[in-house]
C-alpha cells in the first residue's frame, strides 16, 4: 500500500548526521586542525580562496575541514559566507611590482634585471612518490639559503617592454569605478574589468581547459610567459578621517603577465598585448590559465575573427564559476515528478495515436 | 519550531541587498514579464535550489507574514522542508502548509490547486528564465529579440510540434505572452497549471538566481499560452481521479507500486488533497486514515 | 514622365576592412526596381564582404547604404536602429545564402522553414501556413509530399529551392544571393538558375547576385560590377561587360573563363 512521503525533516537531519560522521572518518585517527590544513594543505587553501574570493587563510581551512576536503564544495561555504559581511572599504589596487617577491621567472628573456628567482615550486621535481613522508613526522626541510628567499621591488618585465612601446599600454578608465561582480549582474557585452573578476573566480579546471585549448589551435595566441612572480603584497586603504594610506593587511598573490603576438590593424602597428592572471596563494597554474583566456577573450576588441570556444566572452563567463555549475547539474537530483507527469502524460497519448493508425500494442495507460 | 539562528540578518540577507532586490521586484511589476537582471547574492544552498525564490521571498518577508514552501506541490517533500527549515531559522515567522493561511508561497514546479486570493504572492523558483534559450543561446541575442518582440522563432517550434505530433508537444513551462507584450517562460510547472497565471488575483514573482533575473505577473495579468487558432491551447486531463480524494480537476502524480504495472494516481497538491479528505471525499484506492502516517 | 523613378538601393562610398587590411574600398553603386544586379570577381575580391556589409551581417566602416522602403521612406541601414533594419531583413528583404545549411533551420521541417518569416509577422493560422508552405513548394518545384521532412534529408539543390522559397514567401522586394549556385553540379545549377529566372521576374524581384561564375551572371544579372581588392574595376551592362570588357582585370577573368 502507497504512503505519501513524509518526514522529510527527520531525513534531512538523519543525513547530515551521517555527514558528519563521514566526515570524521575514523575516530581512532587523530582529527585534524585547521591550523594543520592552514599550513600543510597551502595549495588547497590557496584555491579554495582564489575562487572563494575571500583571502581568509583560517577560514579556508575551516571550510576544506567542514566540506572534508572538497574543493567546490569550500569555495560554495566561504562565498556564502562572504556575501553576508559588510563592505567597510575599498583598498586600492595592489601594487604587484612592489612585491615582496617569493619567486619570479621569465621565459621570454634569458635573463631579466633583478635575475630569475626559482623559489618554491613543484617545476623540476622528478613526480616520485616520497615514501619518507608515510612516516609520521617528516625529516624538517633545512631553510633556503640567506637572502635567496625573497627580494623586493623587482622591475616587472612589462614594464621593460612596455618602456620600448613594445607592448599595448593598459591604463585604467579613471572616469567610472570599476564594475563590481558581487554587487551587479554580468550582462553582455562585459568590459575588461567585469572577465578579469570573472576569470579571477572561475574554476580552475575550466579556464585550464579552455587556456589549454588555445594553445593547441582553438583560437591561437601565441603565448610566452612575460612574467609569473608570487609574493606578498600590502594592502592599502585611505579612511577618509585620516586623508592618507595605511596598510592593513599583507597578502600572498600570484601575478602570471603573457605576452602575445598581435597583428596590428589600419590604425595600429603591430605590437605585443597582454593576457594578465592574478590568484591568491602560490597558484601559479590558475594564473597562468587565467592569462590565457583573458588575452582570448580580447579577440573581439582587438579586431581577430572569433571562432574558438576561449574566445566567446559570454560563453566562457557564463559557464566558469564552479558554484553556479555544480549547483545547476546537481539540482537534477531535486525532484522533478511533476514536469515528469506531464511528460509522460503527453509521450503515452501521442503514442497512443499512433498506436490507433498502426495498430501497435500501446500500453495500458493506467493500472485500476 | 526550529531555533533562529544567531549572528544572521533577519531572512538572512542584508538590508541594503533586499532593498536592491525589491528594486528590481517594483521594476518587475511594472514591465510585466521582462527580465529585471538583478544582484544575485550567493546564498547558503546550492543555485539551481531555488536560490531566486529564496532571495525574492528573503526580500519581501517580514514578521507578520506567514510562509508557505512547497516543491512538487507537497509540502514535504525534502527540498521545501529544507528551504521551510531555511526560513525558520532565520525569520522565525509562522509557516504553513495550507495555502488558504499563507500569505507568502514559495513554489517550485506548481501552482496550488485552491485559488489564490489577493494580497497573497506566490514566489516561483525558475532555473533558466530565459524562454528563447533552446532557440538561442546567446543573452545579447535573445535580448534584441525581446527588445523588438521578435517572437516568431517560438511559433516554428509550436508549428513543428503539430506537424509532427499533431499536437503542441510542450507539457510543461509552456510559454506564455505577458500582458499582450512580453513572452515568458512559466517556470517550469506542467501546462495544467499555466492557465492559473492568468488573471490570477495573486502577486506572482519569479525568481532566478544563478541567472540573476528577477521576473513578474501582477495580480489580474492577461496571460496567453502561445498557440495557433485551429490548434488553441489545452491541459491535461487524466482517465482517472485522485485515489485518494477522489478529485478529478487536479493535477496528479503517478505512483508506481510495483514491477507488474501497477500504479496509482493522486493528487501533486497535498494540503489540496488533504482538505477534500478532511471534508469527507474519498478516493476509489485507500480510506483517508492509512496516509496521514 | 510624371514619376521620377528612384534607386531602390542606392550604396555610397563603402567600406570595410579587416584590421590592417582593407576589403571593401569605396564602392558605390545603385540598383533599380526589378533589376538583378550581378558582383563579380575572384575570392578574396571583397564581393561576399560586401553584401554581408549591405545585409547587416557585418558592420561597415564608412559610407551608406540608402533603401527605399515599400512605404516610401529611403533609410540609412548604416545609421538606422537596429529594430528597423531587422524588421526589413525579415520582411522586404531576402538572403539566399550559399550554403544552405546557413539559410535553413536544418533541424525543422520544409514547411516550418516556409512558415517562419509569415510567423514572425504575425499569422497564427496553422492549417493556412500549410497551405502556403505548400504553394510554395510547388512554386519551386519541390514534391508536397516533403513538407515534413528536415532539409538535410534533401539534395543540395532541393535544399537551396528550400532557402529560396523560404525568403520569397513575404514577397521581398529585394534579394541579396552568395553565390546560390555553388557546390552544386552542372545540371542541378542549370534548373536552379532556370527557377530563379523564373520567380525573379514572376514576382518583379530586385536582386544583388553575387557569384565568381560569370556564367551565372550571364543568365541571371541585368547589369554586372566587377570587383577586385575591394574596388569596383568596371560596371555595365552584362553583355557589354562580357563581351567587350574593358579593364585588364575583367578581360583577364573572361578570357580564363573562355579557355576553360
Amino acid at each position: 500500500m502507497y504512503v505519501a512521503v513524509k518526514g522529510g525533516e527527520a531525513a534531512i537531519e538523519n543525513a547530515h548526521r551521517l555527514l558528519a560522521a563521514d566526515r570524521r572518518g575514523d575516530p581512532s585517527v587523530p582529527e585534524l586542525s585547521v591550523a594543520q590544513i592552514r599550513e600543510q594543505m597551502s595549495g588547497a587553501v590557496d584555491r579554495v580562496m582564489t575562487e572563494g574570493s575571500l583571502y581568509d587563510p583560517d577560514l579556508a581551512a575551516l571550510a576544506l575541514k567542514q566540506a572534508r576536503g572538497d574543493q567546490v564544495e569550500a569555495i560554495f561555504l566561504l562565498r556564502a559566507y562572504r556575501t553576508t559581511l559588510p563592505r567597510l572599504a575599498v583598498s586600492a589596487p595592489i601594487e604587484t611590482s612592489r612585491m615582496s617577491v617569493h619567486r619570479r621567472i621569465s621565459s621570454a628573456f634569458k635573463d631579466v634585471p633583478g635575475g630569475q628567482l626559482l623559489g618554491p615550486t613543484f617545476d623540476y621535481t622528478h613526480r616520485l612518490l616520497d615514501f619518507a613522508l608515510l612516516a609520521q613526522a617528516g625529516p624538517m626541510a633545512s631553510p633556503a639559503v640567506a637572502g635567496e628567499a625573497s627580494r623586493r621591488d623587482l622591475p616587472q618585465v612589462m614594464d621593460l617592454l612596455q618602456a620600448e612601446g613594445l607592448i599595448a599600454v593598459e591604463t585604467a578608465t579613471k572616469s567610472a569605478a570599476p564594475f563590481d561582480l558581487t554587487r551587479e549582474p554580468l550582462t553582455f557585452p562585459a568590459a575588461r574589468d567585469a572577465r578579469l573578476q570573472n576569470l579571477a573566480r572561475a574554476d580552475e579546471g575550466f579556464l585550464l581547459a579552455l587556456g589549454y585549448s588555445t594553445q593547441r589551435g582553438y583560437g591561437r595566441n601565441h603565448p610566452f610567459v612575460g612574467e609569473i612572480r608570487s609574493g606578498t603584497v600590502s594592502v592599502e586603504i585611505t579612511p577618509p578621517e585620516l586623508g592618507f594610506a595605511i596598510d592593513i593587511a599583507d597578502i600572498l598573490v600570484t601575478e602570471c603577465q603573457m605576452v602575445n603576438q598581435f597583428a596590428g590593424s589600419k590604425t595600429e602597428k603591430p605590437t605585443f598585448t597582454r593576457g594578465y592572471g592574478l590568484a591568491f596563494g602560490m597558484a601559479e597554474r590558475k594564473a597562468m590559465a587565467m592569462a590565457l583566456v583573458d588575452r582570448s577573450l580580447r579577440a573581439e576588441e582587438l579586431g581577430e575573427d572569433v571562432t574558438a570556444p576561449a574566445q566567446d566572452i559570454e560563453f566562457v563567463l557564463s559557464h566558469s564559476d564552479n558554484v553556479e555549475a555544480s549547483g545547476f547539474v546537481q539540482h537534477l537530483k531535486l525532484p522533478h515528478h511533476v514536469d515528469f507527469q506531464a511528460e509522460l502524460h503527453l509521450v503515452r497519448r501521442m503514442r497512443a495515436e499512433v498506436g490507433a493508425t498502426t495498430a501497435e500494442p500501446v500500453i495500458a495507460e493506467a493500472a485500476q | 519550531m526550529t531555533a533562529l539562528l544567531d549572528g544572521y540578518n533577519f531572512a538572512f540577507l542584508d538590508e541594503q541587498t533586499k532593498r536592491m532586490i525589491r528594486r528590481a521586484l517594483l521594476k518587475a511589476v511594472a514591465i510585466p514579464g521582462y527580465q529585471v537582471p538583478f544582484g544575485s547574492r550567493e546564498m547558503p544552498l546550492p543555485y539551481g535550489w531555488g536560490t531566486g525564490g529564496i532571495q525574492v521571498t528573503a526580500a519581501v518577508i517580514g514578521l507578520d507574514d506567514t510562509l508557505k514552501v512547497i516543491d512538487q506541490g507537497a509540502d514535504d517533500t525534502t527540498n521545501a522542508v529544507s528551504i521551510r527549515r531555511f526560513f525558520q531559522r532565520m525569520t522565525g515567522v509562522r509557516t504553513t502548509v495550507k495555502t488558504r493561511e499563507a500569505t507568502l508561497i514559495q513554489t517550485r514546479h506548481r501552482v496550488p490547486e485552491t485559488p489564490l486570493r489577493e494580497g497573497q504572492i506566490l514566489i516561483y523558483q525558475v532555473p533558466i528564465p530565459e524562454p528563447l534559450r533552446w532557440l538561442e543561446p546567446r543573452e545579447t541575442e535573445t535580448r534584441k529579440m525581446h527588445a523588438l518582440s521578435e517572437y516568431g522563432a517560438m511559433h516554428v517550434k509550436l508549428y513543428e510540434d503539430i506537424s509532427r505530433h499533431g499536437q503542441v508537444s510542450t507539457a510543461y513551462d509552456y510559454p506564455v505572452l505577458v500582458n499582450g507584450r512580453y513572452l515568458m517562460r512559466s517556470s517550469p510547472i506542467p501546462k495544467f497549471d499555466t492557465p492559473k497565471i492568468h488573471m490570477c488575483a495573486a502577486l506572482q514573482l519569479f525568481g532566478a538566481g544563478r541567472e540573476k533575473r528577477i521576473f513578474a505577473v501582477p495580480p489580474y495579468t492577461d496571460v496567453r499560452p502561445l498557440d495557433f487558432e485551429d490548434h488553441p491551447f489545452s491541459v491535461e486531463s487524466w482517465p482517472t481521479s485522485c485515489a485518494l480524494c477522489g478529485s478529478a480537476d487536479s493535477f496528479l502524480d503517478e505512483i508506481v507500486l510495483d514491477d507488474q504495472g501497477g500504479r496509482m494516481f493522486v493528487c501533486s497538491d497535498t494540503d489540496y488533497c488533504a482538505d477534500r479528505r478532511a471534508a469527507g471525499h474519498a478516493g476509489p484506492a485507500t480510506t483517508p486514515a492509512e496516509v496521514t502516517t | 514622365m510624371s514619376v521620377i523613378e528612384r534607386p531602390l538601393l542606392a550604396v555610397e562610398n563603402l567600406s570595410k576592412a579587416f584590421g590592417a587590411r582593407p576589403a571593401v574600398r569605396d564602392v558605390s553603386f545603385s540598383l533599380w526596381p526589378g533589376e538583378v544586379l550581378g558582383i563579380v570577381g575572384e575570392s578574396g575580391s571583397g564581393k561576399s564582404t560586401l553584401l554581408n556589409c549591405l545585409a547587416g551581417r557585418m558592420q561597415v566602416d564608412a559610407g551608406r547604404i540608402v533603401y527605399d522602403t515599400a512605404a516610401g521612406a529611403p533609410i540609412d541601414l548604416v545609421t538606422a536602429a537596429e529594430s528597423a533594419r531587422r524588421h526589413l531583413m525579415r520582411t522586404e528583404w531576402g538572403f539566399v545564402q550559399q550554403n544552405p545549411r546557413d539559410g535553413l533551420r536544418m533541424d525543422f521541417s520544409a514547411g516550418a522553414n516556409i512558415g517562419e518569416r509569415l510567423m514572425a509577422i504575425g499569422d497564427r493560422n496553422y492549417a493556412q501556413l500549410r497551405s502556403t508552405a505548400e504553394s510554395w513548394l510547388s512554386a519551386v518545384e519541390m514534391p508536397l509530399r516533403r513538407i515534413d521532412d528536415l532539409p538535410r534529408t534533401f539534395s543540395g539543390g532541393m535544399q537551396q529551392r528550400l532557402q529560396i522559397a523560404r525568403n520569397l514567401v513575404t514577397r521581398p522586394r529585394l534579394v541579396l544571393m552568395d553565390e546560390p549556385t555553388g557546390g552544386l553540379d552542372v545540371s542541378v545549377q542549370a534548373r536552379l538558375l532556370d527557377l530563379i529566372r523564373r520567380l525573379v521576374q514572376q514576382f518583379q524581384v530586385s536582386a544583388i547576385v553575387v557569384t565568381h561564375d560569370l556564367g551565372v551572371a550571364r543568365l541571371l544579372a541585368h547589369r554586372l560590377m566587377v570587383m577586385k581588392d575591394g574596388m569596383v574595376v568596371e560596371e555595365g551592362l552584362t553583355d557589354q561587360v562580357l563581351d567587350d570588357p574593358q579593364h585588364e582585370y575583367t578581360q583577364l577573368l573572361v578570357s580564363s573563363v573562355l579557355s576553360a
